[in-house]
């Protein structure tokens, strides 16, 4: 491993970090277009952040140290799983730990933490986020397995670098159950994220809240750091969501050099800035469903990615 | 699996799109989003019609493609707009099962109708002959969906998506049927698709409602 191997993954986290408030920005920018409102600027969750970090922390009198604890768990869950994404290179020193699966488990200890947290305290409100998000994150969870064991069939391996670098260097060939697959991931990403059929990130009404009830009990640095992580979330799934069916352009092979970097970054960018757009148009034409209607939403996309094994095995391709 | 040919991988690429439609069409309740559904799979059935017709150079092939194209992607849809807006439903009411059953059926269906197309596909000698088992699975889901809603409107919706199943099973395992049956085919849907347009206004004048289990009694009385 070089030097150049580990500035790279240096630049892959910090970039990660500095960005992901960035991507929220672009999104809520797009939609604000879409909707005919006026944008808030796009550098207005940065404010948000600095702000936040600059008040003074309130505490509920029955905070536990797990409730201070939880985001900065949280947080470096997150950092964590933006180091080992291969969003820039498939070969970077922490490639090695990226294995699916323990990147679904990484998500899955920020969801125990946060849940635990938000019943913590012990207000109606937390405790009726937590029992949704949890809800949500069972019904999740195997659908986005599903949706790994997919391009892990084809790409023989769990390993997300490995299966980035097989479907990029391959000879062009269509797989038509990546299709079903990239529905289900999809449905997912916007579950997961709190983003629009399953929960509105910009509502006010708490009995409708998902992933904010979650946060009433936190302010200031606590709150911008869930915030951030909550920011970096998504950035994490779109680019997961890249290295599976959008693998171009990631330098393969040995370290990226400077000039291979100038081809991933500008590409990055433009796939981040499409994605944070049709994210948006989504978010405008679909209506919130009742939280009732969240698992058979989940339902849908785990059955996608199951059909999407099915037509894999019958096509063979 | 590398050695299938683009134009083969594309084809196949179609055939899965159109499983996926008529499985979203499966966990549909607006009737609206069910006519869309049924056009975006008009069209791909056209464009896959078109495509086999360019590979294969059979002359029939152009003709239904465009045909296909003409009417599975434009009029019908067009028509059963017009006539959604015309009687104003909507909105199917709660389907029989629930929408998450509904579809682990449908699952079980798919799988029943891969193994089921298996033998056949093995006699088949088409280069197309791995697409027959989604052929079935597109039919048997579109019987489903009939099965599951009670409104005539998304039955019918369900009706022509059977028949664009069936299209593509012929297409898959014999490159398509004669000129003269597809014609008589398209024919008879566009047929029944005006007959049933103006019967949807008898039902609904009789029953006020669109739901057919009205039907299911033979005297006015209960």
């Amino acid at each position: 491993m070089s030097a150049l191997h580990w500035l790279t993954q240096f630049l892959q986290v910090i970039g990660a970090l500095l960005t992901a408030p960035l991507f929220v920005g672009w999104i809520n920018q797009c939609r604000a277009w879409l909707q005919n409102k006026s944008a808030p600027s796009v550098l207005q969750p940065y404010r948000t952040i600095r702000k936040l970090f600059h008040k003074d922390a309130v505490m509920a009198f029955d905070a536990s140290p797990l409730f201070r604890l939880a985001p900065y768990v949280i947080f470096g869950t997150m950092v964590c799983a933006a180091a080992i994404i291969p969003s820039f290179g498939t070969r970077l020193p922490f490639s090695n730990a990226a294995d699916a699966i323990a990147l679904v488990g990484l998500f899955a200890t920020a969801r125990v933490f946060m849940s635990l947290a938000a019943m913590d305290v012990g207000t109606a409100f937390g405790t009726l986020g937590a029992r949704r998000e949890m809800l949500v994150g069972f019904l999740a969870e195997p659908a986005l397995l599903m949706v790994i064991f997919l391009a892990s069939l084809i790409s023989a391996s769990t390993a997300l670098p490995v299966i980035s670098e097989g479907l990029a260097t391959r000879a062009l060939a269509l797989y038509p159950s990546l299709a079903f697959t990239g529905v289900a991931f999809l449905l997912v990403l916007l579950a997961e994220n709190a983003r629009i059929p399953v929960d509105n990130p910009a509502t006010h009404l708490e009995l409708t809240m998902i992933h904010e009830a979650m946060l009433l009990e936190y302010s200031a640095r606590h709150l911008a750091l869930m915030e951030w992580s909550a920011a970096l979330k998504l950035l994490n799934y779109a680019c997961i969501g890249f290295a599976l069916f959008l693998p171009w352009g990631v330098a393969t092979g040995g370290a990226p050099g400077p000039a291979e970097l100038f081809v991933v970054l500008p590409l990055l960018t433009l796939k981040l800035a499409v994605a944070g757009f049709l994210l948006a148009m989504i978010e405008t034409v679909s209506a919130k469903l009742r939280i009732f209607r969240a698992p058979e939403f989940l339902a849908t996309a785990f059955l996608f990615a199951v059909l999407g094994l099915l037509v894999h095995l019958l096509l063979g391709s | 699996m590398n050695a299938l040919a683009f134009d083969l991988q594309l084809l196949n690429t179609f055939a899965a799109l159109l499983l996926l439609t008529s499985f979203s069409m499966l966990s549909q309740r607006r009737v609206v989003t069910m006519v869309n559904l049924l056009a975006l799979q008009g069209l791909l059935l056209g464009a896959a019609t078109l495509l086999l017709a360019w590979r294969t150079g059979q002359g029939h092939l152009y003709v239904s493609g465009t045909l296909t194209l003409l009417l599975k992607a434009m009029f019908l849809p067009w028509l059963l707009h017009r006539l959604i807006r015309r009687l104003g439903v909507y909105w199917d009411s709660e389907p029989l099962l629930n929408i998450a059953g509904t579809m682990l059926v449908g699952l079980l269906i798919v799988i029943f109708a891969f193994g089921l197309a298996q033998p056949i596909a093995a006699l088949a000698t088409t280069t197309t002959r791995s697409s027959i088992g989604i052929a079935i699975a597109v039919v048997l889901l579109a019987f489903l969906t009939m099965i599951t809603r009670r409104k005539a409107m998304s039955q019918v919706v369900g009706f022509l998506s059977m028949e664009n199943g069936l299209f593509f099973g012929a297409m898959s395992a014999t490159y398509g049927m004669p000129m003269i049956v597809e014609l008589g085919v398209a024919l008879d849907i566009l047929v029944a698709m005006l007959v049933l347009g103006v019967f949807f206004f008898q039902i609904r004048e009789q029953f006020d409602s669109l739901d057919l289990h009205h039907l299911e009694n033979l005297r006015e009385d209960k």
